[in-house]
C-alpha cells in the first residue's frame, strides 16, 4: 500500500514538547489538510514530514519505507512556503528547472518537465520573468511549480495562500483543487483557515497544542466532533455551547436541564450515573426561535445580515452570546425577545473533559468518527 | 586600521535541537539525533569554517602563541632558533638594581603616553562624533555631498594623513603656523612635531581629524533608527531641544555610542603608524606599540620586544573584559 | 515677533556656520596636499591657500621612480589578493557561522571577535617566524598571509550579519530541491549576496592599501614595499629637508583613488560599517 504513516511521531524544541505522539494514515492520493490554531505544531508538523526538522522520536513511513532518515529530494516531497521563497535572482524557468538539475536530469528532460508543468500551471508566456515581475498570485503558482516539477509522490503546502488577497485566494484554493484531481499526488496542506480545510481535504487533520484532536472528513468533523474543542474550531459561526447538567436515562439516552429553556433528552448515551456538569453544544442553524410575545426568553441584542443569510445574537443572563442562523431576511429585530429550543438530533454533549458523549449504538450504526487514539 | 570595521558579538543562546531527551514514555526508545540533512549541515558547516580557522591559526593563534614564548626567551631577531628560555627576565630582574621592561621608565611612559593618547582622542572623537551625526541627521540640501567629506578622512591612509598634517603643521611652511601668525595668536611659529610638549597634541590632532567620521557615522546609524514618534511626543510637550537631546536622544544613541568607542579605544590602544610618520621614536609620544616594534626590530632583542608584546595584548584584553563588563551592566544585561 | 525671526535666522546661520566648519575640516588637508603637489619647487614654501599655479613636476618625479611604480603594483596585488580572499574564506564562514545552528558557534564567534582586537604588534615576532619559515619574507605573499589577520574577522563578522538577514524559508527551498550546502551557498546565496560582498570587499581594500606596520616590517628593499611605506620612507638630503613636493604628490596620487570609491560608494561603506554594530 502507498502513502505515508506517522506512527507516535513526537518533537521537542529544548525542553518544550510541541509534537506530541501523533500517528495517522495517509493514503496515496489523499488530500489531507492540518488545521489548528496558532502555535499548535501545524508547519512542525510539516516539516517533519518534509526532512527539515528531525523527529525527536517515532516513526515516518513513506511507502512502508522507515524515512526518518532522508533528505527531503530522497523522501519523494514537494514543498510549497508561505513566502514562495523563490530564488529572486533566477527566472521562472530556472526556478523550476533547479531541482530538476540538481537530480542530474540531462537537458531535454529537464526543459521537456518545466515546460508540461509550465502548461499545466498556465506560466508558459511568463518563463523568462524574474520573480520580482510578477503578481503574488503568479508567483504562488511558480512556487507550485517548481515543488510539483521533480514529480513528488507528496507535494505538501505551508499556508501557501496566506499572502493573496481574499478574491485571489478562492480562485487560487480551486486550482489546487483541480491540481490535485489532475496530479492524483497525495498532498498535505496545512492552513488556518477553516474554509480552505473544508472545501480541499478528502480529511482534515485537527491539531491542538502538538495533538491530534480528531482525523476525518469534513462532514465528520462538522457532524460528529470527536470534542469541544474541535466543536467549536470548526464552523461558523461557532458552536453554541451551554452548561448543563445531564443525567443517563437508559430508556431514550440522556436527559439534560437546560437553564431557561427546560428538559430534553438527547440521543445520546451518557455513560450511567448520576446527574453530571457537561456541556451541551448546538450549531447555530439548529437553533430554533421563536418570537415570544410575554417578555420571556432572550433578548436579540443583534443582527448580522449577509444577504443569504443572518445571524441573530442573543445575550444570556451570564453574559454570554448565543448565535442562530436564520434565512434572510430575517423575521426577528433587535430588541425583540425570543425563547429558543433545538433538534435535539442535531445536539451534541460534551463531558468535563471536553469528550464527546457518543450516540447512542443504534442498529444502523452511524460510522464512528475516527478519533485520536483509535 | 583594519579594525575600526565594527563587529560586535550577538551571542544568541543557541538551542540545540535534538538535544538531550529522557524518554519515559515505554514507546520505541528510538531518538533520532537530527535529520541526515541537519546533520550533513552540520559536518559542512565546520568543513566551511575550516579554511578561516586554518587561517586565523596561522596568522594568529600559533604567532601569538610564539610571541608568548619568546618573551620568556633570549631570542633575537637573527636567531630565533638558538633562543634560550631565562624565565621572567625581559620582564622583571634583579641583578644589582632591578633590570627588565618593568623597570624601564621608557616602557612605564610609553605605557603612560598610550593611555592618555587613547582616552584624550576617543574622548574627543565621541564628542565631536556625535556632533558630527547630528549635524548629518538634519535634513538640508546637499546632506550626502557633505556626508561623502565627512568620509575623505576615514579613507585617506593614515601614513598619507600624518605625511599631510606634518606638512601643514611644519615648523616653518606648515600653514598652521602661518594661520595661528596671521590671526596674531602666536609671535613665533611652534615646532609642533618636534616640541615634546606640543606632539603629543598634535598626534591626537591628526587622530581625531581621521577617526572622528567612523564614530559619527556608527552613531548616525543609530540616529536614523530611532523612532519619531517620541520626538513628536517631546514637540507636542513643548520640551526644550536641548532637554530632548540628553532625555531622549542620547540614552537611545549609546548603545551605539558605547560600541563605536569600544572599537576607537582598541585602535588608540595599539596605535602606530600615525605616531611613527609624525614623530617616529621619540619619548613624548613613545605609544607601547611603537616601544615594542622598536626592540623587536630596531634593537633586534626579540625577547625583550616579545615581552613588551605580551604586556601590551594582555592590558588591551583587560581594558576589553573591563569594558565589556561595565557596558553589558550599563545596557542591562547587554544584548 | 521679529524677535522670533531674527532668532530663527541666527539658529540658521549658525548651523549653516557649522556645516561649513565641519566640511572644511574634513577636506582641507587633502586639498591643501593637492595645492601643495601642483606647486613648483621654488614656491613650495610660501604658503598659499589657493591653486594659484599648475605645475605637475612634482607628479612627473615620484612616477618617473621605478620604486614608487613598484610600490604601486606590489599594494594593488596585494590588496587584491586579500580581499579575494577574505571573501572567499568569509564567505563560507559566514555561512556556517550565521545559517547553521551547532555546538561551538559562539566559541567561533568570539574567536573570530578576539582576534579582530589583537594588537598588531603582539603576534609581530611570531608572525615574522611564520613568514620566514615559509619563505615569504619580503614578498608581496607574506603581506597577503599576515593582512587575512585582520581582514578576515570583520569580513566574516559583516557576511554573517548579511548572511542572516537571508528568509530561512529560501534555504529550505534549496533543501527541499536537493541543494547541497555548497550549491545553497554558491547558487542561491552568493548572487544575492553580491552588494554584501562588494561592501565588504571595499572595506577591505581600504584596510589593505591602507595598512602599514606588517609590510614596513615584513619587506626589505624597495622593491617589495607598498605605498604607504614607500610614502613614508620618502626623503631627502636630511630629515630637515624632505622633498614635500613629490611627497604630497605621491599623497594624491594613492588617496585619490580611494576618496572616488568611497565617495561613489558611500552608502555601501556605511552599510558594512554599521552591519556588524546595529545589534550590539
Ligand atoms: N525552531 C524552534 N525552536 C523552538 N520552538 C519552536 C521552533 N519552531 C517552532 N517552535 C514552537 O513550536 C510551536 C509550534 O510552532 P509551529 O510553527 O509549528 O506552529 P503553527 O501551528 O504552524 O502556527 P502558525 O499557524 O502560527 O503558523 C510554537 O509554539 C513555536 O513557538
Ligand atoms: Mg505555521
Amino acid at each position: 500500500m502507498a502513502g505515508l504513516t506517522l506512527e507516535r511521531v513526537n518533537k521537542r524544541f529544548g525542553s518544550t514538547q510541541v509534537i506530541d505522539d501523533v500517528s495517522m494514515q495517509i493514503d496515496n492520493g489523499e488530500f489531507i489538510v492540518f488545521v489548528g490554531p496558532s502555535g499548535c505544531g501545524k508547519s512542525t508538523l510539516l516539516r517533519l514530514i518534509a526532512g527539515l526538522e528531525s523527529i525527536t522520536h517515532g516513526d515516518l513511513m513513506i511507502d512502508d519505507q522507515r524515512v526518518n532518515n532522508l533528505t527531503p529530494p530522497e523522501r519523494g516531497i514537494g514543498m510549497v512556503f508561505q513566502s514562495y521563497a523563490l530564488y529572486p535572482h533566477m527566472s521562472v524557468y530556472d526556478n523550476i528547472a533547479f531541482g530538476l538539475k540538481l537530480a542530474k536530469q540531462d537537458k531535454q528532460t529537464v526543459d521537456e518537465r518545466v515546460r508540461q508543468t509550465a502548461r499545466i500551471l498556465q506560466l508558459d508566456e511568463l518563463l523568462e520573468r524574474l520573480p520580482k515581475a510578477l503578481s503574488g498570485g503568479q508567483r504562488q503558482r511558480v512556487a507550485i511549480g517548481r515543488a510539483m516539477a521533480r514529480e513528488p509522490k507528496i507535494l505538501l503546502f505551508d499556508e501557501p495562500l496566506s499572502n493573496l488577497d481574499a478574491a485571489l485566494r478562492v480562485q487560487t484554493r480551486n486550482e489546487i483543487a483541480r491540481l490535485h484531481e489532475r496530479l492524483g499526488s497525495t498532498m498535505i496542506y496545512v492552513t488556518h483557515d477553516q474554509v480552505e480545510a473544508m472545501t480541499l481535504a478528502d480529511r482534515i487533520v485537527v491539531l491542538n497544542a502538538g495533538h491530534v484532536e480528531q482525523i476525518g472528513t469534513p462532514r465528520e468533523l462538522y457532524e460528529r466532533p470527536a470534542s469541544r474543542f474541535v466543536a467549536g474550531f470548526i464552523g461558523s459561526p461557532k458552536m453554541n455551547f451551554i452548561q448543563v447538567t445531564a443525567e443517563a436515562d437508559a430508556e431514550q439516552g440522556c436527559r439534560v436541564e437546560i437553564p431557561a429553556v427546560g428538559q430534553r433528552t438527547l440521543p445520546l448515551a451518557l455513560s450511567a450515573g448520576g446527574p453530571s456538569e457537561t456541556t451541551l453544544g448546538v450549531r447555530p442553524e439548529h437553533l430554533i426561535p421563536t418570537a415570544s410575545e410575554s417578555g420571556e426568553g432572550l433578548e436579540i441584542v443583534n443582527v448580522e445580515y449577509l444577504g443569504s443569510e443572518a445571524y441573530l445574537y442573543m445575550e444570556r443572563d451570564d453574559g454570554e452570546l448565543l448565535v442562530c442562523r436564520t434565512q434572510a431576511p430575517s423575521p426577528f429585530r433587535r430588541g425583540q425577545r425570543v425563547t429558543l429550543d433545538f433538534d435535539p438530533t442535531h445536539a451534541h454533549l460534551f463531558d468535563r473533559d471536553g469528550r464527546a458523549v457518543p450516540p447512542r449504538a443504534r442498529r444502523e450504526a452511524r460510522p464512528e468518527p475516527q478519533g485520536a487514539d483509535s | 586600521m583594519a579594525n575600526r570595521q565594527p563587529t560586535m558579538a550577538q551571542t544568541p543562546a543557541a538551542p540545540t535541537p535534538g538535544g538531550t531527551l529522557e524518554t519515559t514514555q515505554p514507546v520505541r526508545p528510538r531518538r533520532e539525533r537530527g535529520t541526515r540533512v541537519r546533520r550533513r549541515r552540520v559536518r559542512a558547516a565546520w568543513l566551511f569554517l575550516t579554511p578561516m580557522l586554518v587561517g586565523l591559526a596561522l596568522v594568529a593563534g600559533w604567532p601569538l602563541a610564539r610571541t608568548f614564548w619568546f618573551s620568556v626567551t633570549d631570542a633575537s631577531l637573527s636567531s630565533l632558533e638558538g633562543a634560550n628560555f631565562i624565565g621572567l627576565e625581559n620582564y622583571l630582574v634583579y641583578d644589582n638594581g632591578w633590570y627588565g621592561i618593568l623597570a624601564d621608565p621608557l616602557w612605564w611612559q610609553s605605557v603612560w603616553n598610550t593611555l592618555y593618547f587613547a582616552l584624550v582622542s576617543v574622548s574627543l572623537e565621541a564628542v565631536l562624533g556625535v556632533i558630527v551625526a547630528l549635524v548629518l541627521n538634519a535634513h538640508f540640501r546637499g546632506r550626502t555631498l557633505v556626508r561623502a567629506a565627512m568620509l575623505i578622512p576615514w579613507a585617506i591612509p593614515t601614513v598619507v594623513s600624518a605625511k599631510i598634517w606634518a606638512w601643514m603643521l611644519n615648523d616653518q611652511f606648515g600653514i598652521i603656523n602661518h594661520l595661528l601668525m596671521t590671526l596674531g595668536l602666536i609671535d613665533a611659529p611652534l615646532s609642533w612635531t618636534a616640541d615634546a610638549s606640543l606632539s603629543m597634541w598634535a598626534v591626537i590632532m591628526v587622530d581625531v581629524w581621521k577617526a572622528t567620521p567612523f564614530v559619527a557615522l556608527l552613531v548616525l546609524a543609530a540616529l536614523q533608527m530611532l523612532p519619531s514618534d517620541c520626538y513628536e511626543a517631546a514637540k507636542v510637550d513643548g520640551i526644550h531641544p536641548v532637554r530632548v537631546f540628553f532625555r531622549v536622544t542620547l540614552p537611545l544613541i549609546t548603545p551605539a555610542l558605547l560600541v563605536a568607542v569600544i572599537f576607537r579605544a582598541l585602535d588608540a590602544l595599539r596605535v602606530f603608524d600615525v605616531i611613527y610618520v609624525l614623530t617616529s621614536n621619540a619619548a613624548s609620544t613613545m605609544t607601547m606599540s611603537i616601544y615594542a616594534r622598536q626592540q623587536l626590530v630596531e634593537f633586534q632583542d626579540v625577547g625583550y620586544g616579545s615581552a613588551a608584546s605580551t604586556l601590551l595584548f594582555m592590558i588591551i584584553a583587560l581594558v576589553t573584559v573591563v569594558y565589556l563588563y561595565l557596558g553589558r551592566r550599563q545596557l542591562g544585561g547587554g544584548s | 515677533m521679529t524677535l522670533r525671526r531674527l532668532k530663527a535666522i541666527a539658529l540658521k546661520t549658525g548651523f549653516w556656520l557649522l556645516v561649513a566648519v565641519l566640511v572644511l575640516y574634513a577636506i582641507f588637508p587633502f586639498y591643501y596636499a593637492i595645492v601643495t603637489s601642483l606647486k613648483p619647487s621654488s614656491q613650495l614654501f610660501e604658503v598659499s591657500y589657493w591653486v594659484d599655479s599648475l605645475d605637475f613636476s612634482n607628479y612627473v618625479t615620484v612616477l618617473s621612480q621605478p620604486t614608487f611604480l613598484a610600490a604601486i603594483r606590489n599594494s594593488v596585488v596585494v590588496a587584491l589578493s586579500v580581499v579575494l580572499i577574505a571573501l572567499l574564506l568569509g564567505l563560507t564562514a559566514a555561512w556556517a557561522l550565521g545559517r547553521v545552528r551547532f555546538r561551538g558557534r559562539t566559541t567561533v564567534m568570539m574567536i573570530v571577535l578576539g582576534v579582530s582586537m589583537f594588537p598588531q604588534v603582539a603576534v609581530l615576532s611570531g608572525l615574522f617566524e611564520v613568514i620566514r619559515t615559509l619563505d615569504l619574507y619580503n614578498s608581496p605573499g607574506g603581506l597577503i598571509l599576515s593582512y587575512t589577520i585582520f581582514t578576515l574577522p570583520f569580513t566574516v563578522w559583516i557576511l554573517t550579519t548579511f548572511m542572516r538577514q537571508l528568509p530561512d524559508e529560501l534555504e529550505e527551498a534549496a533543501i527541499v530541491d536537493g541543494a547541497s550546502p555548497w550549491v545553497t551557498l554558491t547558487k542561491v546565496f552568493m548572487p544575492l549576496l553580491w552588494p554584501a560582498m562588494a561592501t565588504t570587499g571595499l572595506l577591505a581594500f581600504i584596510a589593505a592599501w591602507n595598512e602599514f606596520l606588517f609590510a614596513l616590517t615584513f619587506t626589505l628593499t624597495d622593491s617589495q614595499r607598498t605605498v604607504p611605506v614607500a610614502i613614508a620612507l620618502i626623503s631627502g638630503g636630511s630629515q630637515y629637508e624632505l622633498p614635500w613636493g613629490p611627497i604630497m604628490a605621491a599623497s594624491v596620487i594613492v588617496t585619490v583613488p580611494l576618496v572616488v570609491l568611497v565617495v561613489i560608494f558611500q552608502r555601501r561603506i556605511v552599510s558594512g560599517l554599521t552591519a556588524g554594530a546595529v545589534k550590539g
